[in-house]
C-alpha cells in the first residue's frame, strides 16, 4: 500500500530524515517509537505533503502512486490522513462545517456519492458518540477552546468520516486519560480492516496493548534503526532506547 | 478586554451636532431663474456654475432645486478636501473630472454578452447571476421583455397599495417637492463635508423612500430594481424618510462587479427615522478595485447619515469589497430618548486597496443605545482602517455603546488599523469597547488542506466564518451572495 525508499528531508534546510525505509501493507498496523527530535513527526508532515518540508531524496508511493508529486489537498483527498499532535484551532469555523467541506472534497474526489446534510449529520453524530465527544462539538469552532483530549478525540472524530487508506497518528495518545486512551483505541481498531493501514507514532507501550500493532520500528536521527514485532515496544519499555545506538537497520 | 468611558479623542474630526444640523435644515431662497445655454450632451471636463445649470436643467428641476445646488457649489469652493482619512491616492483634480454624462444609449452598448470582456462574465458565472441579469448588468441592449421588469411592475403596485413612495429622488424633486425641500440636507448638512457639499452640488440621481406613518413597507426595497430605469451615477443621493412608527429594509448595491467609467464617486444617503420607526439599510458595495498592480479603481467617498429620533432603531449593515479608496462612516445621530443605532460591517481589501471606514454614534437622547461590530479583512498589499467615533452628549443619560472591532490579515503585507474615538461629555455613559487582531495562520491553511479542502477555499470558510455577526444581520439572500462575493475577492490572495 504505502512504500517508502530511502527517503530523505530536509525543514529550514536542516536535514532532518535521512534515508528512511518503510514498506506497509494493507491492513497492517506499524507503530513508530523513537527519542524526542528524531523526525516521526516530520515523517508525517512530509507524507502529508505540508509546505516547507523539502523532500531532497528518495521516493513515496501510495498504491503505486507517486505521492511527492502530489500537492497537500490532493494526497489528503487520496487517502493520506494525518491525525496531529498538535491540532490548531480555527475560531470562527464551525466543526460541522469544516467536517462537511472535508467530506465533501474527498468524497467528490474519490468518486463516491456525496452525502446529503441529513446523512453527513447522522454520520458525524455517530462519528461523536464513538469518541465520547459531545454534540455540541459539532457546533463549536473547529477544536476552539477544546481540551488537550477533546482534541485528540476531535481527530479521531474526523478521521471515522474522512474513511483514508492511510492514517498517521501522531502521538494520539499524549494527553489523553486512561478512559479516552480506551475511547481512542477503539475508534482505531473499529476502522482496522484489510484495505486500510495506519501508523501510530507513540512513546508509550500503554496504547500498543490496545492497538496491537504488526509491526513495531524505532525511529532514530531520521532512519528506521529497528524493527520487530509488538514484543519490541515491551523491550524498549524496559530498555529504553540507549542500548540501539549505532544499529542500523 | 473591556473599558469603561475611558479614551478621549484628540483627532476626531469634527462633525456638526444634530441640534445644529435640525436648525441648518434647509434656509432655501428661491430667486430668479436662469437658462440653461449649453445644449450639447455630453459635458466637458470641470465644474463651474454653468455645468450646474446644465445638471439642472437636464433634469427640468424648479427653480429652487437649482438654486440650492448654486448656493452648495459656493460652499464647496470654500472648503478644503480631507486629508485625515488613512489612505492614499494621487491628489483628485475636480476640474478634470466630467460632472454628467448623457446616460448612455442602448444601441452603443454591446449587442451581447459575447462583446462584454470574458473576465465579467466569469466573475458574474462564479457569483450565480443569472443570464439575464447579467445582460442588465454589463449594460447589453436587450429588447425581449424578460422577467424582472414584470416582476418590478407588481413590486411597485403592492407598494402603491401600501402608500410607499419609492422613486428616482429626482422625479421626487418634481412629485413631492415639500418632503424634499423639508429634508433634503436635514441630516447631512451641505456644509458637512467636502464631499457631501460636493455632491448637493452636482448629485445625479438616486432613491427617495417614504414611508407614511405606521406602515411596515410589504417588501424590501431594492435599488437593484431600479438598475434598469436610471443609471444613478457617480453622485447618488438617497432620501429615506420613516414616519412615526413605520419599518422600511433598504438594499443598496448588488454583488455584481459594477462597470464605471466615473472615478469618483460622492454619494450621500440620509436616513430620516421618525418617532417609534425602525430603518434598516443594507449595503454590499463592489466598485472595481483596480487591477493587481493597483491600476484603476473607484475612489468612493460616502456620507450617510441618520438621524432616530423617540424610541425609534436605525441599522446599518455594510459589505465592502470593491473600490480602490473606500472612505465612509455610516452614522447615526440618537437624537430622541431610547433611541437605538447599529453598525455591523465587513470591509475587506486585497491588492493595492485602501479602505478607511466605520462609524460615528453620537447620543444626543437619554438612554440611547448604539452598537458596533465592525470585521475588517486585509489581505495582499491592501490597508484597512476601521476609525470609529462614539459621543455622548451631556443630557445622554443612561447611554451605552458596544463595540467591538476585529481584524483579520492573510499574509503577510498586508495592514489594518484602528482608530476608535470616544467624547464623552457624560460620566455616567457606558462604553465597552473590544478588539482583536488576527491571522489566518499557515498552520490553519495546512490543517484544512490536509483534510482535502484547498486552500482558497479554507480562507474562504475562515472568512465567512471571521464575518458570521455582520452577516447574520443581513437579509437572507443578500447573506448567501456576500459569502461568494467575499470568496471571489479574494482570490488570487493564497498559494
Ligand atoms: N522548522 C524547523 N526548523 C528547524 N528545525 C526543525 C523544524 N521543524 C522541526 N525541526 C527539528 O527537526 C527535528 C525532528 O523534529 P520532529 O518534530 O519530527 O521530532 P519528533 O520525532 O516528532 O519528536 P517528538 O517525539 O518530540 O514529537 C527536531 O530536532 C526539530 O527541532
Ligand atoms: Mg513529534
Amino acid at each position: 500500500m504505502l512504500t517508502i525508499e530511502n527517503l530523505q528531508a530536509n525543514v529550514s534546510d536542516k536535514n532532518i530524515l535521512k534515508g528512511l525505509n518503510l514498506e506497509i501493507k494493507p491492513g497492517e498496523v506499524h507503530a513508530i517509537m523513537g527519542p524526542n527530535g528524531a523526525g516521526k513527526s516530520t515523517l508525517g508532515h512530509v507524507l502529508a505533503g505540508r509546505d516547507g518540508y523539502e523532500v531532497t531524496g528518495g521516493s513515496v508511493t501510495l498504491e503505486g502512486k507517486d505521492l511527492l508529486a502530489l500537492a497537500c489537498e490532493e494526497r489528503a483527498r487520496e487517502g493520506v490522513f494525518l491525525a496531529f499532535q498538535y491540532p490548531v484551532e480555527i475560531p470562527g469555523v464551525s466543526n460541522m462545517e469544516f467536517l462537511k467541506a472535508s467530506v465533501d472534497a474527498v468524497r467528490t474526489h474519490r468518486e463516491l456519492p456525496a452525502w446529503d446534510a441529513v446523512s453527513f449529520m447522522k454520520k458525524a453524530r455517530e462519528a461523536c458518540k464513538a469518541v465520547n465527544l459531545d454534540q455540541q462539538f459539532l457546533k463549536r469552532g473547529v477544536n476552539e477552546g477544546f481540551s488537550g483530549g477533546e482534541k485528540k478525540r476531535n481527530e479521531i472524530m474526523q478521521m471515522m468520516l474522512l474513511e483514508p487508506k492511510i492514517a498517521i497518528l501522531d502521538e494520539t495518545d499524549s494527553g489523553l486519560d486512561i478512559d479516552a486512551l480506551q475511547v481512542v483505541a477503539n475508534g482505531v481498531n473499529a476502522l482496522r480492516s484489510p484495505e486500510r493501514s495506519f501508523i501510530v507514532v507513540t512513546h508509550y507501550q500503554r496504547l500498543l496493548d490496545y492497538i496491537v500493532p504488526d509491526y513495531v520500528h524505532v525511529l532514530a536521527d531520521g532512519k528506521i534503526v529497528k524493527s520487530g514485532d509488538k514484543n519490541l515496544a515491551l523491550e524498549l519499555e524496559e530498555k529504553g532506547y540507549g542500548w540501539l545506538e549505532g544499529e542500523s537497520a | 478586554m473591556s473599558q469603561e468611558n475611558a479614551q478621549s479623542a484628540p483627532n476626531a474630526e469634527p462633525l456638526s451636532d444634530a441640534d445644529q444640523q435640525i436648525d441648518d435644515a434647509i434656509n432655501k431662497e428661491y430667486s430668479a431663474g436662469f437658462v440653461s445655454n449649453i445644449e450639447s450632451d455630453t459635458l466637458e471636463a470641470g465644474l463651474s456654475e454653468d455645468v450646474i445649470r446644465f445638471i439642472s436643467g437636464k433634469k427640468n428641476e424648479p427653480e429652487w432645486m437649482l438654486e440650492w445646488r448654486l448656493k452648495a457649489y459656493h460652499q464647496w469652493l470654500e472648503m478644503e478636501e480631507p486629508e485625515w482619512a488613512h489612505v492614499n491616492y494621487p491628489k483628485i483634480d475636480f476640474n478634470e473630472i466630467s460632472y454628467y454624462s448623457a446616460p448612455k444609449s442602448m444601441a452603443d452598448g454591446p449587442k451581447s454578452l459575447d462583446e462584454v470582456d470574458p473576465d465579467l462574465i466569469a466573475t458574474y458565472n462564479k457569483l450565480g447571476i443569472p443570464l439575464h441579469e447579467q445582460q442588465m448588468l454589463a449594460g447589453v441592449a436587450v429588447d425581449a421583455v424578460f422577467d424582472s421588469v414584470s416582476v418590478a411592475t407588481t413590486f411597485r403596485e403592492n407598494l402603491k397599495e401600501a402608500g410607499v413612495i419609492f422613486c428616482p429622488i429626482s422625479e421626487a424633486v418634481h412629485e413631492y417637492p415639500e418632503l424634499i425641500k423639508k429634508y433634503l440636507a436635514s441630516v447631512v448638512p451641505v456644509k458637512d463635508n467636502y464631499y457631501a457639499a460636493l455632491n448637493c452640488a452636482v448629485f445625479s440621481d438616486g432613491s427617495f423612500v417614504y414611508i407614511p406613518k405606521g406602515v411596515k413597507c410589504p417588501m424590501e426595497l431594492s435599488t437593484y430594481f431600479r438598475i434598469n430605469e436610471a443609471k444613478t451615477g457617480q453622485f447618488e443621493r438617497t432620501l429615506i424618510i420613516a414616519e412615526e412608527g413605520s419599518e422600511v429594509s433598504y438594499l443598496e448595491g448588488c454583488t455584481a462587479p459594477m462597470r464605471d467609467e466615473n472615478q469618483l464617486h460622492a454619494a450621500v444617503v440620509e436616513l430620516v427615522c421618525l418617532d417609534g420607526a425602525k430603518i434598516k439599510y443594507s449595503t454590499v458595495q463592489n466598485w472595481y478595485p483596480g487591477d493587481e498592480q493597483g491600476k484603476g479603481g473607484i475612489y468612493n467617498f460616502v456620507t450617510k447619515r441618520g438621524i432616530a429620533h423617540t424610541n425609534s432603531r436605525i441599522s446599518w449593515t455594510q459589505v465592502e469589497t470593491g473600490s480602490a479608496v473606500t472612505w465612509k462612516y455610516p452614522s447615526c445621530v440618537l437624537k430622541g430618548d431610547n433611541s437605538v443605532g447599529e453598525f455591523y460591517s465587513v470591509a475587506l481589501t486585497n491588492n493595492y486597496q485602501q479602505a478607511d471606514t466605520g462609524t460615528k454614534m453620537i447620543h444626543i437622547g437619554k438612554n440611547t443605545r448604539s452598537t458596533i461590530i465592525s470585521k475588517g479583512i486585509s489581505a495582499g498589499k491592501s490597508s484597512n482602517a476601521y476609525r470609529g467615533l462614539v459621543r455622548f452628549n451631556a443630557g445622554a443619560d443612561g447611554a451605552r455603546n458596544f463595540t467591538q472591532c476585529d481584524s483579520l490579515l492573510i499574509g503577510s503585507e498586508c495592514a489594518a488599523h484602528t482608530f476608535p474615538y470616544i467624547e464623552s461629555k457624560n460620566p455616567k455613559a457606558i462604553i465597552e469597547h473590544e478588539a482583536t487582531t488576527s491571522k489566518v495562520s499557515e498552520d490553519q491553511l495546512y490543517l484544512c488542506q490536509q483534510r482535502g479542502i484547498d486552500a482558497e477555499k479554507a480562507v474562504s470558510m475562515i472568512v465567512n466564518g471571521f464575518c458570521k455577526d455582520v452577516f447574520k444581520e443581513l437579509p437572507m439572500e443578500f447573506a448567501v451572495e456576500a459569502g461568494k462575493l467575499l470568496e471571489v475577492s479574494l482570490e488570487g490572495s493564497v498559494g
